[in-house]
């Protein structure tokens, strides 16, 4: 087992450049949500589903492989559980919005309930929106995003003191292109666990 | 509130001793689109007096590849040409009318000892048969080009009416590679992309930058510390940099006041993003607007009495006007659902701005006087306008293929230029004031 996950750590930024072409923010990403993990074969793998999850549905599949199967006996921590709606960080917005759409309001309910009950946990939640429109305005929208998943996270008694807001506007796009499935992909925000 | 923190640090200069870099780094002009009928000109190459070798800047060619990237002219190529003349000599302008030129420049260079050159140049009308102007300038070695480029504003008025704008710079952004290689620069240019100079580089995406009105400093925002926004101003010359805004939450699109004493801009510290303006010398903080919208990309009128902003308030963005002594925030644009980042024209006349128009983002100029606003481009994600110092052209970004380029429009919509790096995206244009 410890040889498939040093494996899948070993492989899975072949398979995002892969996966993702000519993509290095993708890669940016996932290696920072990979590394809130405590356990390595978590951390990479809870890497993979979270951007899974929001990219690309064939490179999960390839990824998934590698080791689900031992993973279900192995998490301790819900948070490395890939299972577990806490490994889903990533929630997407409409054009020009920042209202939390229905679909994500468990993922952020469970995140809720588990900062509240952890209290010593800290997050950063970074707000992105697609290339359209002005940087500056963009770096705004971005923030106004990440505030929104507080809010929510806040009105469910987290603590305002365990949440950092940042945005990156369009600066970091999670998928390259100039089209509306990229622009999908880039009008998110990424709750980002801290150690 | 929390208080400003002012921290002064020096930054690394990367003067042309990275060259490979300052190359890569060189904004390759092209026109894209000249005026039908452009005015033929012969720029005649310059006699030099002293010994050899001569100083590697052709004169003559620089000011011809101004004249041309003008889109306004013609130059003659110099094969072309019956004779050589120059300052000293008698014009027989019967040669330049036999190539249809009309007008004509000729001109020296005189060795002077140490590292002096002295320049004259004389401009005629061919048809007239009359001098319009004559000229004649001293410069250090290190200052040709810049000479060269002062020599095409004056030959430039002369010919049009209007002030050149060749004797300036371009400050933009590059950025290059990918993931953690990602890099981005602030870059200052000549204005016809040559000497670049990179003033700061960083792995964090630089935005916005903005010249003093004595264009001598640049203010610009940048992303530290994982996401942080906060407000640089730095100096040109030295690359000394400060920190001028760093509180939490955003802090950003800087545009300076008139007077060059403040600074307006963005911050999120009070919940969300407000117009302020700070005071450089004594850090004193004044809040302009008081709104839950988004207020961001402040721009000052030249009077110094306004401040043009984006806000969403009226639920999409929009462009809005806020006296600078304070006071109720009127709404400037209505027409379609997207008007943000505004620039406003060296006259107070004209604002530029990006709007939304059938789904693509483009720069749109509105007549303050009249509300008429007229699309100046044809891109689909163009972004940042800036107006040359004589309000002649304006500068934006644009994308071409899957790269970013800067692109320039004069205000009249006949010339275009399209603006390249060898490598990487090019972003975040910001034409300089006249040199003083």
């Amino acid at each position: 087992m410890k040889f498939w996950a040093k494996a899948a750590l070993a492989i899975l930024p072949a398979l995002l450049l892969l996966g993702c072409g000519t993509s290095g923010e993708v890669k940016d990403e996932a290696a920072a949500e990979g590394g809130q993990a405590s356990e390595q074969v978590s951390g990479a793998e809870s890497a993979a589903s979270t951007r899974g999850a929001g990219t690309d549905s064939e490179l999960q599949g390839e990824r998934m492989g590698g080791g689900a199967e031992e993973m279900s006996t192995t998490a301790v921590d819900p948070l490395n559980d890939p299972n577990s709606l806490l490994s889903k960080r990533v929630i997407y917005f409409d054009f020009d919005k920042s209202d939390i759409k229905d679909e994500f309001r468990d993922i952020l309910n469970a995140h809720a309930e588990y900062l509240a009950s952890h209290p010593s946990v800290n997050v950063t939640i970074e707000g992105h929106t697609d290339e359209r429109g002005t940087r500056e305005y963009n770096i705004a929208l971005g923030e106004r995003r990440a505030n929104a998943v507080k809010r929510m996270l806040t009105l469910q008694g987290v603590s305002a003191s365990q949440i950092r807001v940042i945005s990156y506007g369009e600066e970091r796009p999670a998928a390259l292109g100039h089209d509306e499935r990229a622009w999908a992909l880039n009008r998110r925000a990424i709750i980002d666990y801290l150690r | 509130m929390p208080t400003l923190k002012k921290t002064l640090l020096s930054v690394t200069v990367l003067l042309s001793s990275l060259l490979t870099g300052a190359v890569h780094a060189a904004l390759n002009i092209e026109i894209t689109q000249g005026i039908e009928g452009a005015v033929p000109v012969a720029v005649v190459p310059f006699k030099w007096t002293g010994p050899e070798p001569r100083p590697p800047q052709d004169i003559a060619e620089i000011i011809s590849s101004n004249l041309a990237r003008s889109g306004r002219f013609e130059p003659l190529s110099a094969r072309d040409m019956l004779a050589r003349p120059d300052s000293d000599s008698e014009i027989n302008f019967k040669n330049w009318r036999l190539i249809d030129s009309d007008y004509l420049v000729v001109g020296n260079i005189d060795y002077q000892g140490g590292d002096r050159y002295k320049i004259r140049f004389r401009i005629y009308d061919v048809y007239k048969g009359k001098q319009l102007d004559g000229y004649m300038m001293s410069v250090s070695g290190t200052r040709l080009r810049r000479a060269a480029h002062h020599a095409s504003d004056i030959i430039y008025e002369a010919l049009t009416g209007e002030r050149g704008a060749f004797d300036t710079e371009v400050a933009y952004v590059t950025a290059s590679g990918v993931g953690k290689q990602r890099r981005y620069t602030l870059w200052v240019a000549d204005s016809d992309g040559y000497n670049a100079q990179a003033l700061m580089n960083s792995s964090e995406p630089i935005l916005s930058p903005a010249w003093s009105p004595d264009g001598k400093k640049l203010a610009y925002s940048s992303l530290e510390d994982g996401g942080h926004q906060v407000v640089f101003v730095q100096e040109v010359a030295s690359g000394r940099r400060q920190l001028v805004s760093s509180n939490i939450g955003l802090n950003g699109a800087p545009s300076w006041s008139p007077d060059g004493k403040s600074l307006a801009l963005s911050m999120s510290k009070d919940g969300n993003p407000e117009i302020y303006v700070i005071d450089l010398s004594s850090k004193k903080i004044r809040r302009l607007t008081r709104h839950w919208a988004i207020d961001t990309e402040p721009t000052w009128m030249p009077d110094g009495k306004s401040i043009i902003f984006t806000s969403d308030r009226g639920g999409r963005p929009q462009l809005y006007r806020v006296p600078v002594s304070g006071g109720k925030a009127r709404r400037l644009t209505f027409e379609g659902s997207f008007n943000a980042r505004a620039a406003v024209s060296p006259d107070g006349k004209k604002v530029a701005m990006i709007h939304r128009v059938n789904g693509a983002y483009r720069v749109a100029v509105l007549e303050l006087e009249t509300g008429y606003l007229r699309v100046m481009t044809d891109g689909s994600l163009d972004e940042s306008p800036s107006f040359a110092p004589n309000g002649s052209m304006i500068l934006y970004a644009t994308n071409s293929g899957m790269r970013g380029v800067l692109a320039a429009v004069s205000v009249d919509g006949r010339v275009r230029q399209r603006l390249t790096v060898q490598e990487g995206d090019v972003r975040e244009p910001a034409w300089s004031p006249f040199n003083k």
